[in-house]
């Protein structure tokens, strides 16, 4: 069996191999293979290829941007996401500007390990697609699967521009596939993960497991719950987001991060604004709560969405 | 045309092209100084009074393969290592024909494909780039080449410049980082920027080499910027310079500079690089009054005829920009006005 850890870690290692100018930089990501080993075994196979990093998050992109400009396709990993936000200046001020201002590509990946397990707390376990969404000049993708995480890799790797590419740690090792796929859709193209016709809820990455369970839970009570996984946040796909609210009148966006702004607010904010006759009901959204990510497996759980209160929330707009 | 002056050294030549470099952004400056004061431009002015020798220096050791990620006040060092006076102006006035097209301007400008990086406004940030540029090189297995990036002495307080420069001495990059120690960052002072003695110092800590030099003297920056370029060159490692001088100008042209010590103003510091090089020149003969005016006439027309060219070229135009900052265009949102 495959896992989500597994495909990226493959994804990497089928880059390298076929594309001389891919390398990979990040902290301990040689001979150690990585903090979660997403890198397990890439510096024996790809000598000189696979480089750890100083704990430099600031220079490790800048030196991507750099390597970019001169027509290699670097891969950065932050060790965690809540790390990159040492690196933030240059991902949004040099890596996302640098093809606007003067129209040579900044082909750079960098991989941030989000989102929450318990016992990470404050500064292990954030979720940054929302900020780096808002920055215009970056792609920002949240595979939700293992086939995903494999293909989206692949190919954002391939992107002539800066990717953001969010993979789920706690995906990493609870998600399992057969094999890994021959094709898949195209970043920028919304995956119905499952159909229905009572209520649309649109999540990205590991929500989309949670929004399935809840809509298991939900069909059992006789409501048939349409899953959108957004897979990419930056395009976002409002015209299958859309579509499927057509279908179902309803419509529930469920996200991992906090709750001002971001990914969910824009996708109501499309809703209402374009799909408005569209509504039977006042479109909601489930986030995180707006603290910090807490330590302790009681408060963890309760601060971010869990499947009872995506069920909770799915129930009220079905009955209202 | 007649000269008295002969045919002249290796040394003597160098001394000469870094001159004519100084003298063409002396030039170039004051005339965006005076476009600025004559509401012809749009944003700020900042110009490189005081800095040219050093900047210059920098320029004409640069072979046209190496990297440069000047800063705001390297008029000199651009025009040096290729950059036209007409892609300045261009990007000052804003035309379409230019390298940033509207999108961005004044000293944000370059060429990136060709070694020539255009800088964004936080301070360190092009550091660790050109050490990017220069390890990708080794990748490729392209050797020989040498980066440069410059900084004012403000610039050695940011996380950025710590990260790049350690960065570049775990790889031994061949960096040079030059640091225009002109005392003031805009208007904060040396004693409220750093406590040690000599920036300098701080290369021992990130264990490569160290070079000061006095930026007012034209002949010490090309042989210390010269040096350094050439042990980055040869394979030892990143190098740092420090060189020390005054800013003979305010932060930008919208800033009168009361708060400049007049202290400094008379102290060898404030010496005018410019004018101490000519003086130099024409004491040992290397030129002549004649050459000089030559030299001024010549970069005073072309600088004219840059400024009456890219007046005319079409401006940005809203409705026909591409309002897209990726390049892949597929890529692009849809539903966002």
């Amino acid at each position: 069996m495959i896992t989500y850890l597994d495909a990226i870690c493959e994804a990497q290692a089928h880059a390298l191999r076929d594309d001389p100018r891919v390398f990979i930089y990040g902290q301990d990501v040689g001979a150690f293979g990585g903090a979660f080993k997403a890198t397990k075994n890439l510096a024996k196979e790809f000598p000189g290829r696979v480089l750890d990093s100083p704990i430099s998050e600031d220079a490790m992109v800048g030196l991507a941007v750099g390597a970019a400009i001169e027509g290699m396709r670097p891969i950065v990993e932050m060790q965690f996401a809540d790390f990159s936000t040492v690196g933030f200046n240059q991902i949004v001020n040099q890596a996302a500007t640098l093809f606007w201002r003067t129209g040579v590509p900044c082909p750079i990946t960098v991989r941030l390990p989000f989102g929450g397990t318990s016992g990470g707390g404050p500064f292990h376990s954030q979720s940054l697609e929302t900020i780096y969404a808002h920055y215009p000049g970056l792609i920002v993708l949240t595979p939700a699967t293992v086939e995903d995480a494999y293909s989206m890799l692949l190919e954002a790797v391939a992107i002539d521009d800066p990717v953001i590419f969010c993979e789920h740690k706690f995906l990493y090792r609870h998600l399992k596939a057969e094999k890994l796929p021959s094709e898949a859709l195209p970043i920028g193209k919304a995956r119905i993960a499952r159909e229905g016709r009572d209520l649309t809820i649109v999540a990205y990455s590991a929500m989309v497991h949670d929004a399935l369970e809840a809509a298991t839970e939900l069909a059992a009570e006789g409501w048939e719950i349409e899953v959108v996984d957004l897979r990419s946040v930056k395009p976002l796909d409002t015209d299958t987001v859309m579509a499927s609210v057509s279908r179902t009148g309803k419509l529930l966006a469920v996200g991992e991060s906090w709750p001002w702004g971001g990914v969910t607010a824009e996708v109501i904010a499309r809703v209402a604004s374009e799909g408005y006759g569209l509504l039977d009901a006042p479109p909601q959204r489930l986030n995180a709560k707006d603290t910090p990510v807490p330590y302790h497996p009681n408060l963890w759980a309760a601060h971010r969405p869990t499947v009872r209160a995506v069920a909770a929330a799915a129930r009220k707009i079905l009955r209202s | 045309m007649l000269s008295t002056v002969s045919e002249p050294s290796l040394a003597t030549a160098t001394q000469l092209a870094a001159f004519r470099f100084m003298l063409r952004a002396r030039l170039l400056d004051d005339k965006f100084a005076a476009l600025y004061r004559a509401g012809k431009i749009h944003g700020g002015v900042f110009i490189g009074r005081g800095q040219e020798a050093l900047s210059a220096s920098i320029g004409v050791s640069l072979k046209k393969t190496d990297v440069f990620a000047p800063l705001i006040r390297d008029a000199a060092g651009r025009l040096a290592f290729g950059e036209t006076i007409l892609d300045a102006v261009r990007t000052y006035l804003g035309s379409t024909l230019g390298p940033m097209r509207g999108r961005d301007g004044n000293v944000h400008r370059g060429r990136p494909q060709q070694g020539y990086l255009p800088m964004i406004s936080h301070l360190g940030a092009m550091i660790s780039v050109v050490n990017g540029v220069l390890f990708a090189r080794r990748m490729k297995g392209i050797s020989g080449t040498v980066g440069v990036a410059c900084l004012g002495e403000g610039a050695t307080s940011t996380g950025a410049f710590h990260e790049s420069l350690n960065q570049a001495a775990v790889e031994k990059l061949p960096l040079v980082l030059v640091v225009a120690n002109n005392q003031y960052a805009y208007s904060t002072p040396t004693s409220r920027q750093f406590a040690c003695e000599n920036l300098a110092d701080r290369a021992i800590g990130y264990g490569i080499g160290a070079h000061t030099v006095d930026a007012t003297d034209l002949s010490a920056c090309l042989e210390t910027v010269g040096g350094a370029m050439a042990k980055a060159r040869n394979g030892e490692g990143p190098q740092l310079v420090v060189a020390t001088l005054l800013r003979l100008c305010g932060h930008g042209e919208h800033d009168d500079a009361n708060y400049i010590d007049p202290a400094l103003k008379k102290s060898p510091l404030g010496r005018d690089c410019l004018k101490f090089a000519e003086e130099f020149l024409l004491q040992n003969k290397m030129t002549d009054a004649a050459q000089l005016a030559v030299w001024r006439s010549e970069a005073l027309r072309e600088i004219e005829d840059a400024v009456s060219q890219a007046q005319r070229e079409p401006l940005p135009d809203p409705f026909t920009e591409n309002w897209s900052a990726i390049s892949s265009e597929h890529l692009n949102e849809t539903h966002i006005e």
